[in-house]
């Protein structure tokens, strides 16, 4: 009796202190976990400090270019696989802007090749220029004009720029606003025009026959200045708004075209290259998998 | 004849290294070169950074076939790669993607090593031959980019190369036409920077990348927890927590490789100017010594030491702060005094520090890319005290440091 009853108090006394003891090892395995969780949190911190970290640098990129004049931009709706809209674009830029600017990165060859013309269209309807020998201008050669240096110095007091890579340097936006924004301007000797974009620019409103002419509308004088708010236009040309802007539209896209001619063949590379990296990426990554295996 | 001769093994690797040291210098490289098991995500970025250099040799090989350092033909050369060479638009986009990324991949390798304090003795010289290649990268990134002749290759180099001047007695003038070989930056100066470019920096290049190397394999990898895993060595006397770089590392580098170059080349394919950060928009003008840019600006990897000369009212004493502000990345091994590497196992106060010199460099970085402005300036001297501020409170604070206790082998 006595016997067993003490047998029952140990017994008692064993299992309360082996309670006792699994509720220790309870809490150590809790503080281990504890612990590991810290270690846990410091590498998610690592993680969240490299997330700012690349979040911060992705800020960077997140500004527009070609800043400089306050005038609001336009954007214009343009696509470089269109090919009609280049030929427009070609013809266009052939016959108004290649009297005094060259774009001679250009090939009249690539431009056929990449317009959907043959090169025989091309030579029929796009190259007006002679070179310097008095030959006419193979397809082959580069997009040069025939204006001179000196000439194009005493006419309008600066050489016009190469237009090739124009829509790179200024980007599109410019390029088709500042198409958009000539007003008559009667203090400008010589153009007697004027450019919202590009104030006091040296070119005169080339496109002026299509467009017409337009006038400044004024704002509220401040300042002893009276700012221009906008530009109405005071006499028809031989287009409409909208087939003036799909026209300009058009250059701007052949100058961007002109600026970048291998973008969609980039493009389309460059999804096969993508999608072989991602394929090689699952096999490596299973590799790895493979290899670690053993690594504990 | 020697004895290697005589004894010499079977095969075409017994030959070769009766007479070349093959397999003994891939076993103490690759195959028996030990390295921490415990490696995580910054790890990958020195593997990473010997892949963009062999990019940049290689590509950089190919352009210099087509390119023509001549003032008058240079920016028109470039553009004939870009269109007339088969592919040419492809390996210009690869090189000027890699030295952008070049400098992402080294400034996150130097970071790995200030979060893990790979600095630390015994790897001081690993770390000094690691910032003479980050010297000699930015020499080697700051001459190519006057090669492609635009306005922000002239401009850049007339504003940095200037920044000499500033240095008195007379020696900065004439050191600035001595750099240039000229007055102005012209193409006397394009002509040495090619040549400098092309052959003489990176031949330093290479053989700093191979001294960082050795010295690297001389005192072994440090890791994560920042504990030496050769104090744990078993019978074999190979360290309990090594695995050998091949196979281990070799494979999981290849896998870093390829999501390194999913980005790569998403940004070569689709996106090669990068908005304008990898190559400027200005540097489709031709150079012209006659027509300074609205904003010169240098490459983002310039900014943040651009904005700490700018943040300085001086121009000598901006120049002095710029170059201090590299200098004293070198002693870092010294100044930091807390024998505990890891951050893991450093005191909370070390963290906010490190935090803030990280944030600091970045808006210095995001500061040097914009027009000055009362305000932004004000937070540019902000920055460059926190900047330099870390180094000098660093010395105090890691010296009387509450550090954590270091693990006996590494965690997982």
């Amino acid at each position: 009796m006595n016997h067993s009853e003490t047998l029952r108090q140990v017994q008692q006394t064993e299992r309360q202190q082996a309670a006792r003891l699994s509720t220790q090892r309870g809490r150590v395995q809790v503080l281990n976990r504890i612990e590991l969780q810290i270690g846990r949190h410091q590498r998610l911190l690592v993680l969240a400090a490299t997330a700012i970290l690349v979040a911060g640098s992705l800020v960077f990129l997140n500004q527009s270019h070609a800043a400089g004049t306050g005038v609001q931009l336009e954007s214009p709706r343009i696509d470089q696989g269109n090919e009609k809209s280049l030929q427009r674009g070609a013809q266009a830029f052939v016959n108004y802007c290649m009297g005094c600017h060259s774009a001679d990165y250009q090939r009249y060859s690539r431009l056929a090749q990449d317009a959907g013309l043959s090169e025989a269209d091309v030579e029929d309807n796009l190259i007006f220029t002679t070179d310097d020998a008095g030959e006419r201008t193979k397809v082959g050669n580069l997009m040069t004009n025939t204006m001179s240096v000196d000439y194009a110095r005493q006419v309008f007091g600066v050489v016009p720029p190469n237009l090739a890579l124009t829509a790179r340097s200024r980007g599109v936006d410019w390029i088709y606003t500042y198409l958009k924004s000539y007003y008559v301007d009667p203090d400008r000797v010589g153009t007697g025009v004027n450019n919202l974009v590009f104030p006091d620019t040296a070119m005169p409103h080339v496109l002026w026959n299509l467009q017409g002419w337009q006038a400044p509308v004024y704002g509220e004088e401040s300042h002893g200045t009276r700012p221009i708010t906008g530009l109405e236009l005071v006499e028809a040309g031989t287009m409409t708004e909208d087939e003036y802007d799909d026209l300009i539209a058009d250059i701007t896209n052949f100058m961007a075209y002109m600026a970048d001619p291998i973008k969609l063949t980039r493009h389309r590379i460059g999804i096969f290259v993508m999608l072989f990296l991602f394929i090689l990426l699952f096999i490596a990554y299973k590799l790895k998998k493979e290899y670690w295996k053993d690594v504990i | 004849m020697s004895a290697n001769i005589d004894k010499q093994g079977e095969g075409l690797m017994g030959w070769i290294d009766a007479r070349f040291p093959m397999t003994k210098l891939l076993e103490e490289h690759v195959t028996k070169y030990y390295a921490p098991k415990n490696f995580n995500f910054w790890y990958y970025f020195g593997a990473l950074a010997m892949l963009v250099l062999v990019i940049q040799i290689v590509t950089g090989i190919f352009l210099t076939m087509n390119y023509k350092p001549d003032g008058d033909l240079a920016f028109t050369s470039v553009e004939y790669i870009m269109r007339d060479v088969d592919y040419g638009w492809l390996i210009r986009y690869m090189h000027s993607t890699g030295a952008s990324m070049f400098f992402v991949v080294v400034y996150l390798h130097m970071f790995r090593a200030l979060l893990y304090g790979s600095y630390k003795k015994p790897r001081e010289l690993l770390w000094v031959f690691g910032m003479l290649i980050y010297v000699a990268l930015m020499a080697e990134a700051f001459m190519g980019y006057l090669l492609p002749w635009g306005q922000m290759s002239y401009w850049g180099a007339q504003v940095i190369i200037s920044l000499f001047g500033a240095i008195p007695f007379g020696i900065g003038d004439a050191l600035t036409i001595w750099l240039k070989g000229d007055y102005i930056v012209s193409d006397a100066t394009l002509n040495r920077f090619f040549a400098l470019h092309v052959i003489a920096v990176p031949l330093v290049l290479v053989f700093l990348v191979i001294a960082h190397l050795m010295a690297l394999h001389e005192v072994g990898s440090n890791n994560p927890d920042g504990i030496e895993i050769k104090k744990n060595k078993n019978a074999a006397g190979i360290p309990k927590d090594g695995i050998p770089f091949h196979p281990y590392y070799t494979v999981k580098d290849f896998m870093g490789a390829i999501v390194f170059l999913i980005i790569f080349f998403a940004i070569v394919f689709f996106a090669p100017e990068m908005g304008g950060y990898f190559l400027e928009h200005a540097n489709f003008v031709p150079a012209d010594p006659l027509k300074t840019p609205e904003h010169i600006a240098p490459v983002w990897y310039f900014t943040p030491f651009y904005a700490i000369l700018r943040a300085v009212p001086d121009k000598l004493g901006g120049v002095m702060a710029m170059g201090g502000a590299i200098l004293v990345l070198f002693l870092l091994p010294w100044i930091d005094r807390n024998p505990v590497k890891s951050i893991r196992y450093r005191s909370i106060t070390y963290k906010v520090m490190l935090f803030a010199f990280a944030i600091a460099f970045i808006i210095l970085g995001y500061l040097g890319m914009q027009v000055p402005t009362p305000t932004g300036t004000f937070i540019a001297r902000l920055c460059a005290l926190i900047y330099f501020g870390y180094f000098i409170a660093l010395y105090f604070v890691s010296k009387s440091e509450a550090t954590k206790p270091l693990p006996e082998r590494v965690t997982k």
